[in-house]
């Protein structure tokens, strides 16, 4: 005897007390979400690969553990997909790229195994940009993933696939990745909630890398209770990763429940400016009027050199990115190419097969802004410039508790839209990447849709290591916006 | 400190392209081109910014004094622990004989 529960809205507390209580096994839980994917996933493209076996075996042991009664894990039974930039034994890992086709990781991310380890069950990997470098997941070799709720649409990127799986009900949460913004940006053209912890906050074990000094791991999920609760399992210090901070974790779902009266939130004039969508504009302002009402304080806030921080960005990311991707080369695993007769041209042609434009593209600009006679004009003046971004939000945090502004300046746009114009795609980025620069911690939470039925996300940005505060103030926006 | 350069010439882009093992085709490369001089235009804004008494940031946990180093608390022990299964490994090598990395000719004459 199994209950049918309805995949789209399923949230972790519900599905994990069905399993409890032996509504639903977790086992048919798993297969109802395989058998939605059968259904739905060819149109979306969402995942690359399924880990059914793994899957079942885990959900087995969930099952004989509610059955005996003993204390579950708190994502017991919960379905979860997987960014394919991270490594899950078992499975394959492609980064989205022809160079890692056919590659399985023999061993799991730090962040997989602490999801199975708190019950989880590992659905399968989900498709995203190439190496995680795209804001539209078009930069897929295996193809794009499609947004949901509108199916002409880019789901956004780089975990495009970890956005829109969570949108379209083919699992209650998902891992993605924020380099500058790989999660809050999918987050908010699908609709759903992003969060971009604090640079430190959840290893990075088993990360694909693509830029060491901004990649971080975090959650999609259906509400920011879910966020939470998926935060407080994965965070924490590891063994594994000497950047993963030593900092208190807090109980966020505890945290994320507190009222936010009392709380100052800054708005940021730089992020209104021209260019912002009057309709993501009017949602934001509504929300602002929400907090206001929740009993927050709104006061305007400078982040002067934010025009500064795509640039700042495509330099940074790029000079890690060119100097990360050098292991790929055809010598340990992936691709290698046929007919090489030299170690040389070995390398440079199993990369020329195994590339993809855009990741080419910025291993040029990072190999260029880091060669001689250069790194001082690019390089060096970017991370000085980033110390003033830094400094922009350390000064605005002395003032409030919380910043709130756009996550992007469009609602999604249409496949093939921007890929003939790279700078135009970057641009897209605006909003995202100074946080990402500074190590802040940030979470995109949807605030509305478009006139034309666009989701609309909210972003709010905290100080470094105060996801509580973030997560409650993303809870008093979510819950005025269900009530409205 | 060194200027930004005007723009990128079919010859830097083949430089740089070399220096980081990549084989463009001749499609490849003067669109490469294109998109790194639109790119590096837009990095040049940069220059508005007078940073002589900014210090470099390489990463924020040390900018804000969470670095390992200073509290050594991310360190750990060096000892001797199981590590991944070599015959995991090397069955990911394109070629091997299981011990090691397989590749073609090193030195060529």
């Amino acid at each position: 005897m199994s209950e049918t529960l309805n995949l789209e809205t399923l949230s972790i507390p519900a599905a994990r007390t069905a399993v409890a209580e032996g509504r639903v096994t977790a086992a048919a839980l798993a297969e109802q979400h395989y058998d939605r994917i059968a259904a739905v996933d060819p149109e979306i493209h969402s995942y690359l690969a399924l880990s059914r076996e793994r899957a079942l075996k885990q959900a087995i042991k969930i099952d004989t553990a509610a059955k005996a009664g003993d204390t579950l894990g708190p994502l017991a039974g919960i379905a979860i997909g997987i960014k394919d930039v991270l490594a899950m034994q078992g499975a394959p890992a492609t980064a989205g790229s022809l160079i890692l086709k056919g590659y399985h990781p023999p061993y799991d991310a730090t962040c997989v195994a602490k999801l199975e380890a708190a019950g989880a069950i590992l659905l399968g990997k989900l498709n995203c940009d190439e190496f995680a470098m795209g804001s539209s997941n078009e930069n897929s070799a295996y193809g794009p993933v499609k947004n949901p709720r509108a199916l002409d649409r880019v789901p956004g990127g780089s975990s495009g696939g970890s956005a829109a799986s969570v949108a379209a009900g083919l699992c209650v949460a998902s891992l993605g990745t924020d380099t500058g913004g790989s999660i809050r940006q999918p987050a908010a053209f699908c609709g759903v909630v992003g969060v971009l912890p604090t640079y430190g906050r959840i290893s990075r074990y088993g990360l694909i890398a693509f830029a060491s000094s901004l990649d971080r791991v975090g959650p999609f999920t259906r509400s920011v209770a879910d966020a939470a609760t998926m935060l407080e399992v994965l965070s924490g210090p590891d063994t594994l990763d000497a950047t993963a901070s030593t900092q208190p974790t807090a109980s966020y779902t505890t945290e994320a429940a507190k009222p936010v009266s009392g709380l100052r939130i800054g708005v940021p004039e730089e992020y209104f400016g021209e260019g912002l969508n009057p309709e993501i504009r009017a949602a934001i302002e509504k929300s602002l009027d929400d907090l206001r009402a929740a009993g927050c304080t709104i006061h305007k806030v400078s982040l002067p050199h934010t025009k500064y921080a795509v640039p700042t960005y495509y330099v940074i990311a790029t000079a890690e990115a060119s100097s990360n991707l050098s292991r790929m080369d055809g010598v340990r695993f992936g691709h290698r190419s046929e007919d090489s007769k030299t170690l040389s041209s070995m390398y440079r042609q199993s990369r020329d097969e195994g590339f993809g434009a855009e990741v080419k593209r910025r291993i040029l600009l990072g190999t260029y802004v880091l060669s001689a006679g250069y790194y001082d004009a690019y390089y060096r003046k970017a991370q000085q410039v980033r110390t003033l971004l830094t400094r922009d939000f350390l000064t605005a945090f002395a003032q409030v508790d919380a910043i709130v502004c756009p996550v992007t300046p469009t609602p999604a746009f249409k496949l093939g839209e921007k890929t003939d114009d790279p700078l135009q795609m970057y641009l897209e980025d605006i909003y995202s990447v100074a946080a990402s620069l500074a190590g802040i911690c940030g979470m995109s939470v949807p605030c509305g849709t478009t006139q034309a039925g666009l989701p609309i996300g909210v972003q709010i940005l905290a100080k470094h290591f105060d996801e509580s505060t973030m997560l409650r103030v993303g809870s008093a926006i979510e819950s005025a916006q269900l009530s409205r | 400190m060194s200027q930004t350069p005007a723009g990128v010439s079919l010859d830097e882009v083949r430089h740089v392209a070399d220096l980081a093992n990549l084989e463009l085709t001749a499609e490849e490369l003067p669109r490469m081109a294109r998109d790194l001089n639109a790119i590096l235009g837009h990095i040049a804004e940069l220059n508005q910014l007078d940073t002589a008494n900014v210090p470099p940031m390489a990463q924020v946990a040390e900018a804000l004094g969470f670095a390992p180093a200073t509290s050594g608390e991310t360190l750990r022990p060096d000892t001797i622990r199981p590590s991944v299964d070599r015959t995991l490994v090397m069955a990911e090598a394109p070629e091997t004989d299981g011990r090691f990395f397989k590749v073609p000719k090193v030195i060529e004459r």
